[in-house]
């Protein structure tokens, strides 16, 4: 199954890079997050898929799933979500105040 | 603290002092409360004459940095004594010379004095300090005032390029200096120089020795204008007179001779020494002499000058060090002179430019103009400026009775000697020595007397110039009074130097001649027999005469040297092209465009980690420990795959954000088939509200433009995302089929319940095992929401364009 996991993972990154390489703005954000899904997924496969029983003690199991990375990804979830969001309302005041979304124009000034 | 520290410290604690003071309201010269200062240093160093002659040095040292072996020690020997005496003297004169140069009410005299009185400070700290790294201080403390001092008119565009000029080949030089010195600390463990030259001769087999010696060389050459560092020399002509006078006659470019002669005894044996001082010095001194003949500024043909005068000093001392070669004494003594006759054409170079100087600042000052085609005629108006000069050229150019005469046999006697020398297997290149040094010698001869000749005689033409002229004032002419007067006497009393200045430089110079107690016996005669010299500077003197004569009709002499290839257009062009070089870099790179850079970031990171994995064969698949697959699994899998390809293929913003959404409920599902149940929650509830929040923009989201890109740009941009795609493909497959140690997972699901009293080991790791991450984390959720409340409502109507508004 890892063989298949890391595969994902790599579409994933293929077009969430792929996305970042473009002009509109929209466009990267849909980016990052698929880059976000491919380094979760990278970690979860790190961790050896299907060890056991999911991380709960009352299931009484001979042998769980790590929950480590678990905990790891948890965290990484709340936090990307946060910077996404962020991420999303900056880019919409941008259109707003600069009218335009697309990469090749927002360049700053000349001099800067 | 010794007096020697006093010594080096006073100016610059008397500049700080004259900074710090209140704006006086002078009804006198400000130069007059600074006069007192090179004057008492003048006498102390008088006073410290006879103990050094007797042998004795003094020394002091204050510990500054002991745990880096730096101490700012200091000491007096005779070389630093002949170096001192010529800094405090000539600075003497010079303060003297600038209070009545100088305006009292036009310029700004304290910035002027605080200059110079840094520079003096600074020049001290260079000839007497022990310290290799203390000597470095001071050694750019000198370029940096002297930078201030060529600029200090400093609304003039030729000031600021010359000072610049001259500070950035000085600092350079220094630099490399600064490495030779770092060298030395290596091979020796030391950086005090006594050490080092008391236990010359321990590193010359050491790897560094001649890196370290050419680096030095290099500091040493470009200090004090050797070809082909002279260039800034010229330009810094733009100083005040006082401060060329001082600066770029006396003192700081002899910084360069003094750090020669102050390492000769470390490196004197070396045979590239020997060439490049002697070589070097001697093409210096030609090239010198024959640009100044091509000059119509007085300023320009006394820079030339000074840097062919230099060259000359240079070439002395390496021809001096060819008494190293030597264990028998007798031999060494023979080559010894050439020291002898550099440093007493050093001390007689001192005092002939910096009269001259003032002359020739006297000539600007009351005529207004410094161009010989200008001048003439002045001889009947300012007699006692005439007397000057000609004591001055007479003993630049070498005529008896003067002091500059008895410099020249020396020189010449030394170049024929350096003939004999058959340590090298090249007499042919050592045969050329005492014909450059003759011909360089009538070029000498030339120009003197086109500085003192084209100004004083012939036709007056004062219709042209801008004041109408007059004898200068004798304040003003105290100084080069002072000066000629020492020219005279030198040359007619010449041992008057020999036993109280040469003999002790000389055994600072030669240490390895002396026996202990033993010195040497320094003898200069004004008459020396009918010898081969005489009759060279007999041939020197008609030759001169000669070229001075035909000067106007050679017409050799006023077109450039070479038009297309100069040294300054080769420094001015790399200059430029250093400048324009560096900007077009940086515009080609720097675009502004941020795919460019996140492309820069992601070409590395494919590099290097394809790098990586290549160099250390880590691509291996270990299926051995994988899972086993199912058809569900198979499904997600490919419906993840197909989702996520199709985004980029989307042209409407609802299908791409719904896509994405999509392949995000996939990891959902994906999180439940790997027995994460926290995650599938959290995922979903993620998913949901990114999807919700935005389709909740989507109003006010632009229209998703169909990509125009060429396709050139796409096949670059699929390039990149597929090695990256692959990069962490291989990445991941490499890393889980290999397991170096096992988790410590264990130690979480043993001890959930025992230690933190829940059964949800994922929910108690983040809670309890590791409960700052979470704290940070909700501290982030926290700034994010903060940060998204912020650029919704802060709305500055100020920085939003009319165009936009209406929008």
């Amino acid at each position: 199954m890892e063989l298949y996991m890391s595969m994902s993972v790599g579409v994933l990154f293929m077009v969430g890079v792929y996305l970042i390489l473009s002009k509109s703005l929209l466009r990267i954000i849909l980016g990052t997050s698929l880059l976000t899904h491919g380094v979760h997924l990278l970690l979860l496969t790190m961790s050896r898929l299907k060890t056991g029983a999911a991380p709960l003690l009352g299931e009484g199991a001979n042998s769980y799933v790590d929950p480590l990375p678990q905990a790891l990804i948890l965290t990484s979830i709340v936090i990307s979500f946060g910077v996404t969001s962020l991420f999303f309302v900056l880019a919409y005041q941008a259109y707003r105040k600069l009218g335009t979304d697309n990469m090749d124009l927002l360049r700053g000034k000349e001099d800067e | 603290m010794s007096l020697l520290h006093m010594a080096i410290l006073l100016p610059f604690l008397y500049a700080a002092a004259l900074t710090v003071m209140r704006k006086p309201s002078l009804r006198f010269h400000t130069g007059w409360i600074i006069l007192p200062i090179p004057v008492l240093l003048f006498v102390y160093f008088i006073s410290c004459m006879a103990s050094v002659q007797a042998g004795e040095e003094l020394s002091g040292s204050i510990p500054w940095i002991p745990s880096l072996n730096i101490r700012f020690t200091v000491f007096l020997d005779g070389l630093g004594l002949l170096f001192s005496l010529l800094i405090s003297g000539i600075g003497s004169l010079v303060v003297l010379y600038s209070i009545y140069y100088l305006d009292r009410k036009k310029e700004a005299l304290r910035n002027f004095y605080v200059y110079l009185l840094l520079f003096m400070g600074a020049m001290l700290g260079v000839v007497l300090a022990d310290n290799l790294i203390i000597l470095y201080g001071f050694w750019e403390i000198t370029s940096i005032s002297s930078f201030l001092l060529i600029a200090f008119w400093h609304n003039r565009e030729k000031s600021r390029y010359g000072a610049l000029k001259s500070m950035l080949i000085t600092v350079l030089g220094g630099l490399a200096m600064l490495a030779g010195f770092v060298l030395f600390y290596i091979m020796t463990g030391t950086f005090s120089l006594r050490e080092i030259i008391n236990n010359a001769g321990s590193v010359n087999d050491h790897t560094l020795f001649l890196p370290a010696l050419v680096l030095i060389l290099l500091g040493a050459f470009t200090k004090s204008a050797q070809f082909p560092f002279h260039i800034w020399l010229p330009d810094a002509m733009e100083a005040p007179t006082p401060v060329s006078a001082y600066l770029h006659s006396a003192t700081m470019v002899k910084a360069g001779l003094y750090l020669v002669a102050r390492f000769s005894p470390v490196f004197a044996g070396e045979a590239l020494w020997f060439w490049l001082i002697s070589v070097c010095g001697i093409v210096t001194l030609i090239y010198g002499s024959f640009q100044a003949l091509k000059q119509t500024d007085l300023k320009a043909i006394l820079a030339f000058s000074t840097i062919s005068q230099l060259g000359l000093i240079m070439s002395l001392l390496g021809l001096g060090s060819a008494a190293a070669f030597y264990t028998d004494g007798s031999d060494s003594v023979f080559y010894a002179k050439a020291t002898m006759a550099a440093i007493f054409h050093l001390i007689n170079h001192a005092v002939f430019k910096g009269a001259l100087f003032m002359v020739v600042g006297i000539v600007d000052h009351e005529t207004g103009t410094r161009d010989i085609r200008k001048l003439g005629g002045l001889l009947s108006i300012m007699p006692i400026t005439f007397t000057i000069a000609v004591i001055g050229t007479f003993s630049m150019a070498g005529l008896p009775p003067f002091n500059g005469f008895l410099s020249k046999e020396m020189f010449f006697t030394a170049v024929l000697g350096i003939t004999e020398l058959d340590r090298f297997d090249s007499q042919t290149l050592l045969r050329l020595f005492p014909v450059l040094a003759w011909v360089a010698s009538v070029f000498t001869f030339g120009y003197s007397m086109m500085v003192v000749f084209r100004t004083f005689t012939g036709r007056p033409q004062f219709e042209q110039l801008e004041k109408k002229p007059h004898e200068a004032p004798i304040g003003l002419l105290l100084s080069p009074v002072v000066l000629a007067a020492l020219a005279v006497v030198f040359g007619l009393f010449p041992n008057l130097l020999s036993y109280t200045l040469i003999e002790p430089a000389m055994a600072a110079i030669h240490p390895a001649l002396l026996l202990p107690g033993d010195r040497f016996y320094v003898s200069i005669h004004m008459w020396h027999g009918w010898t081969p010299e005489l009759f060279m500077t007999m041939g020197v003197a008609v030759a001169g005469m000669l070229i001075y004569k035909l000067h106007p009709r050679l017409s050799v002499l006023h077109e450039p040297l070479f038009r297309r290839v100069s040294l300054n257009l080769t420094y001015d062009a790399g200059i430029k092209l250093l400048h324009q070089g560096s900007l077009r870099m940086t515009n080609r790179y720097m675009t502004g465009s941020l795919r460019h850079y996140v492309i820069y970031i992601f070409v590395f990171l494919i590099l290097s980690l394809g790098w990586g994995l290549y160099h250390y064969g880590a691509i291996s698949v270990n299926m051995d420990r994988f899972a086993p697959v199912s058809l569900y699994e198979i499904v997600i899998n490919l419906v993840l795959i197909l989702s996520v390809i199709a985004i980029p293929f989307v042209n409407s913003r609802m299908k791409a954000i719904i896509l994405t959404g999509a392949a995000g409920y996939m990891v959902t599902l994906f999180f439940v088939i790997f027995r994460a149940p926290d995650l599938a929650l959290t995922q979903m509830i993620v998913e949901t509200v990114s999807v919700a929040l935005f389709l909740l923009c989507f109003y006010h989201l632009p229209k998703l433009e169909k990509e125009q890109t060429k396709p050139r740009t796409r096949i670059v941009k699929l390039a990149i995302s597929a090695g990256v795609g692959v990069i962490m493909t291989l990445v991941a497959l490499s890393a889980s089929g290999s397991k170096l140690f096992e988790s410590i997972s264990d130690y979480y699901l043993r001890n959930s319940y025992v230690l933190a009293g829940g059964k949800n080991v994922v929910n108690v790791i983040l809670v309890d095992f590791r409960g700052f991450d979470t704290m940070l984390e909700i501290v982030v959720l926290g700034i994010a929401s903060l940060g998204v409340y912020a650029l919704i409502r802060l709305n500055l109507a100020s920085d939003r364009p009319e165009a936009v508004r209406k929008l």
